[in-house]
């Protein structure tokens, strides 16, 4: 399916998939958001990690079982942070990160 | 098995013994019987040692024993003793136990407090059985970090900064050893698999570069424990700040581990560089020496006092050992025993002293010999041997120390001796300030008269460390030569390239 | 020759003080004192029974008395040649010297026990007694330089505890602390001379160096330091230690103060025994002296020379009766320290350390006899000072006979015994020092007048009225008084020259009139002005102080050499050494450490703000720290 396409089209689109992702990171305001920012960070980089190794080490399958682990933490993690965002809610009434920054010092 | 370990596992039998019990009377008789065992077995070891010695067992250590800990770095668990770690081990349990009954009167706390000061006890203790530096330095740590709850906790004044103080310097002091014990270690490896073992270290002569390199490291480590100019100031504060048991263990035996260490592993390990810096330390040492006794004079608090006292007999110790010829270095040891003891007791007395009169400035006390009669002729005969008398302890290892040091075939280490033969007098002139102040004249308030002369307890901490005090300077001789046998050595290393 | 038991003498009064000084409290105060008097009584008669035998049995070995070890045991080696024996030496200056101290201590002993009946701490002064009584046997029969230095110290602590026995008193802890310093202060002197003489000569023994064999001093030929070869400058600062011990001039401060102790211990300790150390310590190492360091004798005899002169002025302005008779030691000393001085070594050369040690014993028995004189007085009407007195001649007929017989002694009337030994020093300064001989001559006069001041003012003069009547002293304190006033009447007729010389060698001394009758004539004056204006009240005295003025003045506070002295340690010791050390500790070398601390902390404190708790921010620094770093390994690859 991905004859013919070039890697670099493909690494395009990751490379956009990330980026989107850490300006969602840094810019937004909202956890759920920020975590939908993580995700997308996480995709992309399970995008790279395919396609490398298609493109690299096509009998290999290490990229696709690294991107099948990623997938599992990155649900384990949504889940924790889902429960720490709750957490928060039900703390400050509020999931706007700026409202969370007592962790300092 | 080896006596050797008893020495540690008695103190960890203690602590644990310590943590069953309930309350501080429970606490302090534990401590008490654990520390008499410690002593009682300290005696035999000495006895056994100089047993063996005389049934012609040469070899420089005995009752070696060794244990593999840690494979991969090679790091052994390996204890033995020589002639002047035996007197050291015994100097430490006679500290220690006077130091329990010194604090008999604790309460608040009082499991906590024992335990701490046993652990720090069972440091110094593994300090002087050590033979693997690594292990050394282990035992090293282990009687520095409880030093900074004891004092934190149990102390007086401005006890967190004083704890802070003393653990941060001391612990500067750490971080040089590290260096030194790694460049030891790393070198070795030119003489098969690396090792941190004295034995097989001292019988490697390492490159010049690395010695200069690495011997700073190593006797300015040490020397801060002992009180090197400039780096003595964690002294007078940690000191002040401190309990009286820890006052007397740290001043009397931890600082030794100062002198102790620098002799041990920075001079004999690496001799051509201890040779060739000797001349920056002795200058350094000589102003501890006089330094230290111009900047008792001045104070006003007893633990001030004796805290500089001790910088400037430190000095004199360390001073000793960079003459670097038999005499001198006996001297230093025995210095090193005499201080130990002397300070100990003075800081036993000031403890006693200061829970009568909860004050320790010397301006507002007098006349304490009317009614305290034993305490005081006790701090007395303490003032006396700390200035040289004869027939104590100090004027032996001060008179060796001189004679020693002025045998020097070169005119610096004379004028230097010359120098530091003056802190006599000055020694005198502080000695007898506190004394006058504060046990002679008239009696100051009228509550004093209502004091309670010693009790058993403080009773039996003083005379234990007197008696050795009067019997190391009535009968010197057999210290003394047992003393120069184990050192030789030590000599014929620093000497070798001669 | 058997000398066996001499080790009893320094045994029986250790035992005595350890005995009383540990368990004494626990028994009546008279038994301590018996046992402490019983126990000197007994190294007494050791000692007369030791001098009998090493004189009179023994006697010579090849024309002269031989140096006797009779006891050595080594206590500490300090280096393969140098060890610290503890031994017993006897030669006739030690031989002599035990029989001294013995004497006065054992008088001292008696006399104590009703002087001091009945005051807090009897058991204490006996124990201290016993100390001293040891430390000062130990020192004169050490038989090397480092036991007389151990002995040495003990002595300065036994002093210094007994000057402060009245420890309540603020004075007398000032008094005692001084006299240790001071004379520790001397003691450093010493023991900078041993370890000079140590390191040349590879010995401490006084046999080697004293012996006849100069070839251990091969070493210090040429050696000099500041131009004074190295043997001068161990043979001043031994000096120096035996000026401290012997109140020479200018460290003579502590010995006036150190009347504040009771007055039989000013009588053993400040006047008979330890104050002559220094002699003795001279005289004992004169071979190394006259030979290695001649120099160094010569300073020796001017500073005894300027002390007595010294002393004696102001001793005739005092009026507390203790520190006239400290002053009156100190002038004899210098005496003795002249005599030794201008001496030289063998035969009748040596007739000035002959007439040195022969002063020396005169000295301790009428001195003794002075100040327990002095004492018994005290006792009587309870004052120092001598404006309080005045005809108590018929009050303490004893003392005062006995008194007055050691006044006489002291001012050098013939026939007894101060009148030989004090001729023999003039004979001996007359032949090698004229100066020193009219500044000796001038001083007998003043010593005959200012005694008789004080006789005068005391025993005759006004009447004075008393609270209540004094009484004559206790038998047991005046029996010691007639013992030691036979003792300094007949004293003199012992043959020193014949026992006790320079080389140990017997020599013909005569009485040489030429200086004999000046010498008595000047002591006879003094006298006589003494006589006219302090035997009937009288308002004389006063007026020619008053005339004197400002130099009486002077001399009445001892020419300031006290304020000299505090000038220096409270102001310059004190204030510009200790308080500038403590200060830089505390502020220099403990604040750079305190400074460590503080930068550590103030930076901390100023990056902290980086920590923000703000996540946006955390990942904006992360995102930009990591797109620099791939730049710069970009560009670095």
């Amino acid at each position: 399916m991905l004859q013919g396409i070039p890697i670099t089209h493909v690494l395009i689109v990751s490379s956009f998939m990330f980026f989107t992702g850490v300006c969602g990171f840094i810019i937004r305001r909202n956890m759920i958001t920020i975590l939908m920012s993580i995700e997308l960070i996480l995709n992309a980089v399970n995008i790279n990690l395919v396609v490398f190794n298609k493109y690299l080490f096509p009998d290999q399958l290490q990229g696709h079982f690294f991107a099948l682990f990623v997938v599992g933490i990155a649900a384990a993690e949504a889940s924790v942070a889902i429960a720490l965002i709750i957490n928060i809610y039900r703390r400050l009434n509020s999931i706007s990160v700026d409202k969370v920054n007592e962790m300092k010092y | 098995m080896n006596i050797l370990n008893l020495l540690i596992i008695i103190p960890v039998l203690t602590v644990i013994g310590i943590v069953f019990t309930k309350d501080f009377k429970g606490a302090r008789v534990a401590a008490a019987v654990g520390m008499t065992l410690q002593l009682i077995t300290a005696v035999i070891l000495v006895i056994s040692f100089f047993a063996q010695r005389k049934a012609g067992i040469t070899g420089e250590f005995l009752f070696l024993s060794d244990f593999t800990w840690f494979k991969t770095l090679n790091i052994h668990y390996s204890v033995g003793v020589d002639g002047i770690a035996v007197w050291m081990l015994l100097l430490a349990s006679i500290v220690v136990f006077a130091g329990i009954f010194a604090s008999w009167q604790v309460e608040y706390l009082a499991r906590e407090f024992f335990i701490s000061l046993i652990l720090l006890a069972t440091g110094v203790f593994g300090f002087f059985i050590s033979l693997d530096l690594f292990t050394m330095f282990l035992f090293y740590e282990l009687a520095v970090i409880p030093m900074y709850l004891l004092i934190g906790i149990w102390g007086s004044g401005p006890k967190e900064y004083s704890a802070m103080k003393l653990t941060l310097m001391l612990m500067g002091g750490s971080a040089l050893l590290v260096v030194g014990l790694l460049g030891l270690y790393f070198y070795s490896s030119a003489a098969g698999p690396v090792t941190f073992n004295l034995l097989e270290l001292s019988k490697i002569s390492f490159p010049l570069a690395m010695q200069r390199f690495f011997f700073p490291f190593l006797f300015v480590g040490f020397g801060i424990l002992g009180a090197l100019f400039p780096l003595h100031t964690w002294s007078p504060d940690g000191h002040s700040s401190a309990p009286t048991a820890v006052s007397m263990l740290h001043a009397g035996v931890l600082m030794k581990l100062g002198g102790y260490g620098c002799m041990r592993v920075a001079m004999f390990l690496l001799p051509e560089a201890a040779q060739e810096m000797s001349w920056i330390f002795l200058i350094l040492a000589t102003i501890s020496i006089v330094y230290g006794a111009f900047g008792a004079i001045w104070q006003k608090d007893l633990k001030y006092i004796n805290a500089y006292s001790s910088v400037s007999h430190c000095g004199l110790v360390l001073f000793a050992l960079l003459m670097m010829n038999r005499t001198s270095m006996n001297g230093a040891v025995i210095q090193m025993i005499s201080h130990g003891l002397m300070t100990a007791l003075f800081f036993a007395l000031i403890g006693m002293i200061y829970g009568r009169t909860h004050t320790r400035n010397i301006d507002q006390m007098g006349g304490l010999m009317n009614v305290i009669p034993f305490l005081s002729v006790a701090y007395v005969i303490a003032g006396l041997a700390s200035l040289g008398l004869p027939g104590l302890s100090g004027f032996v290892a001060e008179m060796t120390i001189f004679i020693g040091s002025f045998q020097h075939p070169d005119t610096f280490h004379r004028v230097a001796t010359i120098i530091a033969t003056t802190s006599i007098v000055v020694t005198a002139v502080y000695i007898l300030r506190v004394v006058g102040k504060l046990l002679l004249g008239q009696i100051r308030e009228k509550e004093y008269l209502e004091f309670p002369d010693a009790k058993w307890y403080e009773r039996i901490s003083v005379v234990v460390l007197i008696l050795p005090i009067a019997i190391i300077g009535f009968y010197p001789s057999y210290l003394s030569s047992t003393l120069l046998d184990a050192l030789n050595p030590i000599i014929e290393r620093l000497t070798a390239m001669l | 020759m058997n000398y066996s038991l001499t080790i009893l003498i320094l045994l029986i009064p250790f035992a005595t003080f350890l005995f009383n000084g540990l368990v004494g409290m626990k028994f009546k105060p008279i038994v301590s004192g018996l046992i402490g008097t019983i126990g000197l009584g007994v190294i007494t008669l050791l000692a007369y029974l030791t001098a009998w035998q090493y004189f009179f049995v023994d006697g010579m070995v090849g024309g002269s008395f031989p140096k006797v070890i009779a006891m050595s045991m080594e206590w500490l080696r300090l280096t393969d040649a140098l060890r610290i024996q503890i031994g017993i030496l006897l030669d006739p200056i030690s031989v002599m010297m035990l029989v001294v101290i013995t004497t006065v201590s054992f008088m001292v002993h008696i006399y104590s026990l009703g002087y001091m009946k009945g005051e807090k701490g009897f058991e204490r002064f006996f124990s201290f007694l016993s100390l001293f009584s040891f430390s000062m046997l130990g020192l004169v029969i050490a038989t090397n330089i480092f036991q007389m230095y151990i002995f040495w110290e003990l002595v300065g602590v036994s002093s210094f505890l007994l000057i402060g026995f009245y420890y309540s008193k603020d004075s007398a802890v000032a008094a005692s602390k001084k006299a240790f310093i001071v004379t520790r202060f001397a003691d450093l002197g010493f023991l900078i001379g041993i370890l000079l003489l140590s390191y040349f000569t590879q010995t401490f023994d006084f046999k080697v160096l004293t012996g006849t064999d100069q070839s251990i001093f091969a070493q210090t030929a040429g050696v000099s330091f500041l131009g004074m070869s190295v043997m001068t400058w161990a043979a001043l600062l031994i000096f120096m230690g035996g000026a401290g011990k012997s109140a020479m001039f200018p460290l003579h401060i502590w010995l006036p103060d150190a009347m504040e102790g009771p007055t039989p211990v000013s009588a053993l300790i400040h006047a008979a025994t330890m104050v002559v150390a220094g002699v003795f310590l001279v005289a004992r190492m004169f071979p190394v002296f006259y030979f290695q360091a001649p120099d160094a004798l010569t300073v020796i005899s001017y500073v005894g020379g300027f002390t007595s002169l010294f002393a004696a002025a102001i001793a005739c302005t005092q009026y507390d009766i203790k520190r006239v008779l400290a002053f009156s030691t100190l002038s004899q000393i210098g005496y003795m320290m002249l005599a030794l001085g201008v001496s030289g070594y063998g035969g009748h050369e040596g007739v000035g350390y002959m007439a040195s040690m022969f002063h020396l014993f005169n000295h301790a028995m009428f001195k003794a006899l002075l100040f327990l004189g002095a004492g018994s007085i005290i006792h009587a009407v309870h004052s120092n000072v001598m404006q309080d007195m005045g005809g108590l001649r018929k009050y303490l007929p004893i003392t005062h006979i006995t008194f007055l017989i050691a006044c006489l002694t002291i001012a050098g009337v013939p026939f007894l015994s101060a009148f030989f030994s004090k001729d023999e020093i003039l004979v001996a300064a007359y032949e090698h020092n004229k100066l020193l001989f009219a500044v000796e001559f001038l001083v007998a006069g003043l010593t005959a007048f200012y005694m008789f001041r004080l006789y005068f003012n005391i025993f005759w003069g006004k009447e004075t009225h008393y609270h209540h009547t004094p009484h004559e002293s206790p038998k047991t304190m005046t029996i010691p008084l007639m013992i030691l006033a036979l003792g300094s009447v007949f004293a003199g007729y012992i043959p020193f020259s014949k026992l006790v010389t320079s080389d140990s060698m017997p020599f013909e001394s005569h009485m040489d009139f030429g200086i004999a009758i000046p010498s008595v004539l000047i002591g006879l004056t003094g006298i006589l002005i003494a006589w006219i204006l302090y035997k009937k009240e009288s308002k004389i005295p006063e007026r020619i102080s008053k005339s004197l003025g400002g130099f009486y003045q002077a001399v009445y506070h001892k020419f300031y050499i006290d304020e000299v002295y505090m000038f220096i340690t409270k102001k310059i010791i004190f204030n510009c050494i200790a308080r500038p050390v403590a200060w830089f500790d505390r502020h220099i070398v403990d604040g750079t450490m305190n400074g460590i601390g503080w930068i550590t902390v103030t930076s901390s404190r100023n990056i902290k703000g980086m920590q923000s708790g703000n996540l946006p921010q955390y990942g904006m620094v992360f995102v930009l720290s990591a797109i620099i770093l791939v730049l710069i390994f970009s560009f670095l690859i």
